[in-house]
């Protein structure tokens, strides 16, 4: 049985069910993300593990023990929010101290813990600072603070850095793998980011209106997509209806083509390899190393990436040119 | 042109207001000042104030409002922060309930405890004094509800309650600690206005103590009232000072809290 084992729980608001059966197991150690569109309930199910909504139907388990009817108070999780949920009349040490204040602890210990952890996320000079005095990106340190000073089992984050801009979002995120690398902490990441995702997770559970859609390790959630869902949502994968795939390919298939754009290589012209096919460029983007193509080929158009090395590189609207796309790198989703 | 006269009225507006509530103030002020024939004084104050019967009952009344202040809060915070937590659907009944004080007339609420808690009643709450003043303060508190819970209410609504108390519980924090810690501090401007507002509405009240026969300030008022001549001008400019003072406490607390921001 995994550290969290969270066995069949679905969730249901009134007539609306959000949450439908959902298996998620999570071992220890592990950092794990909840990755899905504004609504498919990833929040709900943290709110489950945290204790702050109780499932409908099923099941959490911590470390073999049943909690699904422990209240929060004894459930030893951290959670930060997306809005901090600091407390204003609190300065950023007894912010942090809370929870070892509400577990009584010595005043010296308190002062220890608190001292250490501000130096984890170097917040170190700022005790004596108010909330409101402080920068988004700081208020979710001291957030994270209060949170990792208790020694929860889990670590439960809600999208903790979509209100910060870009620098300070980056900056932040590698802050928090690191962390939790180096305090070996189990943790629970919610973000409608894939990019966040693919870059900070173990493991990724893709989650779409109220259910699991995909899980796996980064690599395979972003390589290999299960359902034509998880191939839009993880990026800019061209999915061919079954029609277009026969009309380029001359396949037979169910559902989706997904080819990435990487994978689909241009070839010098008067090349005649076996499994190669014509094409003419409609348009391109730069997108800084990348240059993306958009070829139109026998009706079909296609996004096709390449490496921007030097200026002579870029292939002008009207360059007709040969793709071949690996057997491997076609992937047929639901 | 017409920015002008619009403005010419707002002043004439403005002094005739003022006029109306300052001119008796003054005329009262002048008058408790007249009581010795010859030269205007503060004798009328010095009689008030050293008459022992004045210091009784306004001590008395004083206590009566600190416990109705205290019994209120303890009342109306852990209410209005369970029902914007939970309950949210209950606010409009419960804000239509705490408006009833100010509907019902003083006098109908006394009776009906005089009725229900006489000495032949069950209960028998006005045959000791002291529990006559426990019923005493239950009808303050309910007289202030109106103000408590208003203020109360409306300094939670600018907390992100949910946030803060579902933090504070994964922090490993029970009710009781939220609410000390946590709701308490985070609304301590709003319950001091609540606070001297009560006080201001409880220390001349005076239907409810004179029914229940309790030696308050607001029957001594009455009673002086009635049966002075300078000194019951001294006691309307020394209660409108005290209430005013509660006023003006108010608005330093309320500026305070603004000062530091509730959200975080
Ligand atoms: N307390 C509630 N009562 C009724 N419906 C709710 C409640 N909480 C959430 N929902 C509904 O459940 C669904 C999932 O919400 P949830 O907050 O879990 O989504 P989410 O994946 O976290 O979205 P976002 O990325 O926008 O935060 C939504 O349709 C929402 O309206
Ligand atoms: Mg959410």
């Amino acid at each position: 049985m995994a550290f969290l084992d969270i066995k069949q729980i679905s969730k249901r608001f009134g007539t609306h069910t959000v949450v439908h059966d959902i298996d998620i197991s999570i071992e220890r150690g592990e950092f794990v993300t909840f990755l899905g569109p504004s609504g498919c309930g990833k929040t709900t199910v943290l709110r489950m593990i945290a204790g702050f909504e109780a499932p409908t139907t099923g099941a959490i388990h911590v470390g073999g023990h049943d909690i699904t009817q422990q209240s929060p108070q004894k459930r030893g999780i951290g959670i930060v929010f997306q809005n901090y949920a600091l407390f204003p009349n609190l300065n950023v040490e007894q912010n942090i101290g809370f929870g070892l204040k509400v577990r009584k602890l010595p005043r010296h210990d308190i002062a220890a813990k608190v001292a250490e952890v501000m130096k984890l996320v170097e917040l170190t000079g700022k005790e004596a600072h108010y909330p409101h005095e402080l920068s988004g990106g700081q208020r979710q340190r001291v957030a994270l603070a209060r949170a990792l000073v208790v020694e929860p089992k889990i670590l439960l984050l809600d999208e903790p850095l979509s209100a910060l801009d870009a620098r300070i979002r980056k900056n932040l995120r590698e802050q928090i793998r690191d962390i939790q690398r180096r305090l070996q902490l189990t943790t629970v990441f919610v973000t409608h980011d894939q990019e966040e995702a693919l870059t900070l997770s173990d493991r990724i559970y893709v989650m779409n209106q109220g259910r699991v859609e995909q899980h796996g390790s980064a690599e395979e959630i972003y390589t290999r997509p299960e359902t034509e869902f998880v191939a839009r949502f993880m990026g800019n994968y061209n999915l061919l209806k079954a029609a277009e795939a026969h009309q380029l390919l001359g396949m037979h298939i169910d559902g989706h083509m997904a080819i990435r754009p990487e994978s689909i290589h241009v070839l010098a012209t008067g090349s005649h390899e076996l499994g190669t096919f014509e094409g003419v460029i409609r348009r391109h983007q730069l997108l800084g190393g990348v240059i993306r193509y958009q070829v139109e080929s026998r009706g079909v158009q296609l996004l096709v990436d390449r490496l921007n090395r030097n200026a002579a590189d870029l292939m002008p609207v009207g360059t007709s040119v040969r793709l071949q796309i690996h057997g491997d790198d076609m992937r047929v989703v639901r | 042109m017409k920015r002008t006269t619009s403005r010419i009225g707002a002043w004439v507006a403005i002094i005739v207001g003022s006029a109306y509530f300052l001119l008796p103030l003054a005329a009262t002020f002048l008058f408790s000042l007249k009581m010795r024939r010859d030269a205007l004084s503060f004798d009328a104050y010095k009689v008030v104030l050293t008459d022992p019967q004045f210091q009784a009952t306004f001590s008395y009344s004083t206590l009566m409002a600190v416990l109705t202040i205290v019994t209120g809060i303890l009342l109306v915070v852990p209410t209005a922060y369970w029902i914007q937590l939970k309950l949210p659907r209950l606010r409009g009944l419960v804000e239509f309930i705490t408006l009833l004080p100010l509907v019902i007339p003083a006098i109908v609420i006394v009776f009906g405890y005089l009725k229900m808690y006489n000495s032949s009643a069950l209960l028998p709450l006005t045959a000791h004094e002291r529990s006559t003043d426990l019923l005493l303060v239950a009808s303050y508190v309910t007289l202030s509800l109106p103000y408590l819970y208003r203020s109360i209410d409306t300094g939670l609504r600018a907390v992100d309650v949910r946030g803060l108390t579902e933090a504070a519980q994964s922090l490993g924090a029970g009710w009781g600690e939220i609410l000390l810690r946590v709701i308490f501090p985070n609304v301590k401007s709003a319950i001091l206005s609540g606070a001297f507002l009560t006080f201001a509405v409880v220390i001349g009240e005076f239907t409810m103590a004179s029914l229940l026969n309790r030696p308050a300030f607001g029957p001594y008022l009455q009673l002086i009232g009635a049966n002075r001549a300078y000194e019951p001008s001294a006691l309307a400019i020394i209660a409108f000072l005290v209430t005013w003072a509660s006023m003006g406490l108010i608005q330093v607390f309320a500026h305070n809290g603004r000062a530091k921001p509730k959200t975080a």
